[in-house]
């Protein structure tokens, strides 16, 4: 039966607390893993790029909790907190962007490229687009072995101008694939807002009639709407009746990547969009069915302590042995391109 | 034991496989109900059924993100991009997620693929559709490269293309498909990163790809029945991984040696085997090496243009004439 989107009101709906408490736990992880991870940055413990997700964690969260086991995750290069959500651990996640050995790919991909396929997560992809088509050909494996799991593909609001975007929402409309297109709209590409640049007010579903599929834009910062609505988008993949494209309307604390103090933004948007912080959010609708304070503090004590623990591992674990540089390359294991 | 078109030994080698391994399939634009536009899949949709011989529409990034995700995840797809030029509207492909893969997740994901194309001139299409992409392909850690230059050799190194675990870029000369050539019977493998002399000689080394090839043959006969000149021919088919020792090999027994190549000028495929020549057969030879290319301009439409551009039998005969008897 189709779930009907929006906030909860019954005691024993839909959900559930379990469900619930999971996906306060995932939002709490998320968030306390990229303030960690800012807080390395700026001890110069983590080089390079990243681009966090705070303020936007509902959606990893809400999507994760209502993928089955074998779905599987395609992300961008703000990636991070989709990756936990498929429960990667802290320590492996901090350990690659801190370029250690414990890293996920130790050290080869970097916070751009978190990949873990045995947790279902094929990869963060940091040009945009790609990754659309990408899932697409995943979604058609699925379809051609008569596989049951669906692929999901998150990017950002920006991607929804790019070309590979549009080739990749036909393609999956006209092969009808098992796959949930879920644009994360933060109002802002980079550092352009995204309504100064695009034809449309919603960029990512004012276009699905253009490829045959229902409009969907929804709160993003609440993690029961997403959660409802992306139950409803593996149904229809499993379904077989092929891709959906969800809009899902957000907003992140901080710049674009380390480099953006994101001072282009206007007076006061920040902060009203702090009053809709989805995990403030969350916290109030899991009191409303019943959770306690204690209960809540009680998570958010082991959720610190976790990401404690990680950081801990991390800076002692070795940085990663240049052994690994020559390896895979090749299938073989190595980086030979001539006898 | 048969005589097979270069073009039908594209959907020999393509129905070889299919065949053998359920998991392998093809896409690609117009290329399941129309056959191909140079008719080099007739019969596959037919044979092998909707499924597994699809028709895309004209998204190239579609195609290759496609063909990826499906390798990534245990298919082993054949992907048709239509003219080698067209690479470069999903180089991303190409560039920064194919070939890349493998190393950043350290070992996690591959992408066992094909990606087929009909590239080289030499049919007046003019600028965008007669590249030769050699050096857009050889440039990508992760990659490798083939290019046959006979039925027999398109067939089984096709096959063996898409049994290796890594993602080929399998170029198809256009100005080849229509050529014929004995292609045994039964099931053909052939191995990537194998040169072969087609044409044993003692007095210098010809080393092309492709269609090169066929004028580099052509260009020996003549020096040998015109000049008295024994030219070795060595068709290089994999340019990654590649087969150094055997173009070594002829080197230190010619002590001279000519690449032919159709690409322009700058970063050709020669530049590399040079490169390696001159650092670890120096003094196995007798002359610099010399690189027998187009010239580094814009492929022109016009048949005596377009003629002029390409290394001819003529100039080949001519080149390699003058710097032997300097």
């Amino acid at each position: 039966m189709p779930r009907k989107a929006g906030p909860s009101t019954a005691p024993n709906d839909d959900i559930g607390e379990a469900k619930r408490l999971e996906m306060y736990r995932l939002q709490k992880v998320i968030r306390d893993a990229e303030q960690r991870a800012n807080d390395l940055f700026f001890q110069n413990l983590i080089k390079g790029t990243s681009h966090l997700s705070i303020g936007q964690e509902a959606i990893a969260a809400g999507v994760a909790a209502a993928m089955e086991d074998g779905d599987l995750t395609f992300c961008t290069y703000r990636g991070h907190a989709h990756t936990l959500a498929r429960g990667v651990s802290v320590e492996k996640v901090l350990g690659e962007l801190m370029g250690r050995d414990n890293g996920l790919m130790r050290g080869k991909g970097g916070s751009m490229h978190l990949t873990s396929v045995e947790h279902g997560v094929m990869g963060s992809y940091a040009i945009i687009g790609a990754h659309l088509n990408i899932a697409c050909g995943a979604a058609w494996r699925a379809q051609y072995r008569g596989a049951r799991d669906v692929s999901v593909c998150f990017f950002g609001d920006g991607t929804t101008n790019i070309g590979a975007f549009h080739e990749a929402l036909n393609f999956a409309a006209i092969w009808k694939l098992p796959v949930v297109f879920v644009c994360e709209n933060n109002l802002y590409m980079e550092y352009t807002p995204i309504a100064e640049v695009t034809a449309v007010e919603h960029p990512a579903a004012d276009r699905a009639s253009a490829y045959g599929l229902p409009r969907i834009v929804i709160d993003g910062n609440d993690a029961d709407t997403v959660y409802r609505t992306m139950s409803a988008a593996f149904e229809r993949a499993r379904g077989g009746d092929g891709p959906s494209l969800i809009e899902a309307m957000t907003y992140r604390h901080s710049g674009h990547s380390r480099a953006d103090p994101a001072k282009y933004r206007p007076e006061g948007e920040l902060e009203r969009w702090k009053e809709r912080d989805p995990l403030r959010i969350y916290r109030e609708r899991l009191k409303q069915f019943g959770v306690s304070e204690e209960q809540i503090a009680a998570i958010d004590a082991e959720v610190l302590k976790v990401v404690d623990e990680a950081t801990e591992a991390c800076k002692a674990a070795p940085t990663t042995s240049v052994d690994v540089l020559f390896t895979d390359v090749y299938a073989d294991g190595g980086w030979a391109w001539r006898n | 034991m048969a005589e097979l078109t270069y073009r039908d030994a594209v959907a020999r080698g393509i129905a070889q496989e299919m065949a053998r391994d359920p998991d392998v399939v093809f896409l690609g634009e117009d290329v399941a109900k129309a056959g191909g536009v140079f008719k080099a899949t007739v019969g596959l949709l037919e044979q092998f059924g909707p499924l597994r011989v699809r028709d895309t529409p004209i998204s190239e990034q579609a195609i290759l993100g496609a063909a990826m995700g499906a390798a990534m995840t245990g298919l082993k797809p054949i992907a048709e991009i239509m003219f080698a030029d067209f690479l470069a509207v999903c180089y991303d492909y190409v560039a920064n997620e194919i070939p890349k893969a493998r190393y950043m997740t350290n070992g996690q994901v591959g992408c066992p693929l094909v990606i087929r194309f009909g590239g080289g001139g030499g049919l007046r299409f003019g600028a965008q559709h007669s590249q030769s992409v050699e050096n857009w392909c050889m440039q990508f850690p992760g990659l490798k490269v083939v290019s046959p230059s006979s039925p027999v050799d398109v067939v089984g190194l096709m096959a063996a293309a898409v049994r290796d675990p890594d993602p080929v870029m399998f170029m198809e000369h256009k100005a080849l498909y229509a050529i014929k050539g004995e292609v045994p019977d039964g099931e053909i493998v052939d191995t990537l990163g194998t040169a072969k002399i087609l044409r044993p000689g003692t007095d210098c080394s010809l080393i092309a790809l492709g269609l090169m090839v066929h004028r580099a043959l052509a260009a020996a006969e003549r020096l040998q029945s015109e000049f008295g000149i024994n030219a070795e021919v060595v068709d290089v088919r994999s340019l990654v991984p590649l087969d150094t020792q055997t173009i070594l090999g002829s080197v230190a027994r010619t002590n001279r040696m000519f690449t032919v190549e159709e690409n322009p000028r700058l970063l050709g495929w020669g530049a590399e085997i040079v490169s390696i020549v001159a650092d670890e057969a120096f003094y196995d030879l007798d002359a610099p090496p010399v690189r027998i290319t187009a010239p580094h301009i814009p492929l022109p439409a016009a048949d005596e243009l377009e003629d002029l551009v390409i290394p001819s039998v003529d100039r080949v005969v001519d080149t390699v004439r003058r710097s032997l008897s300097a």
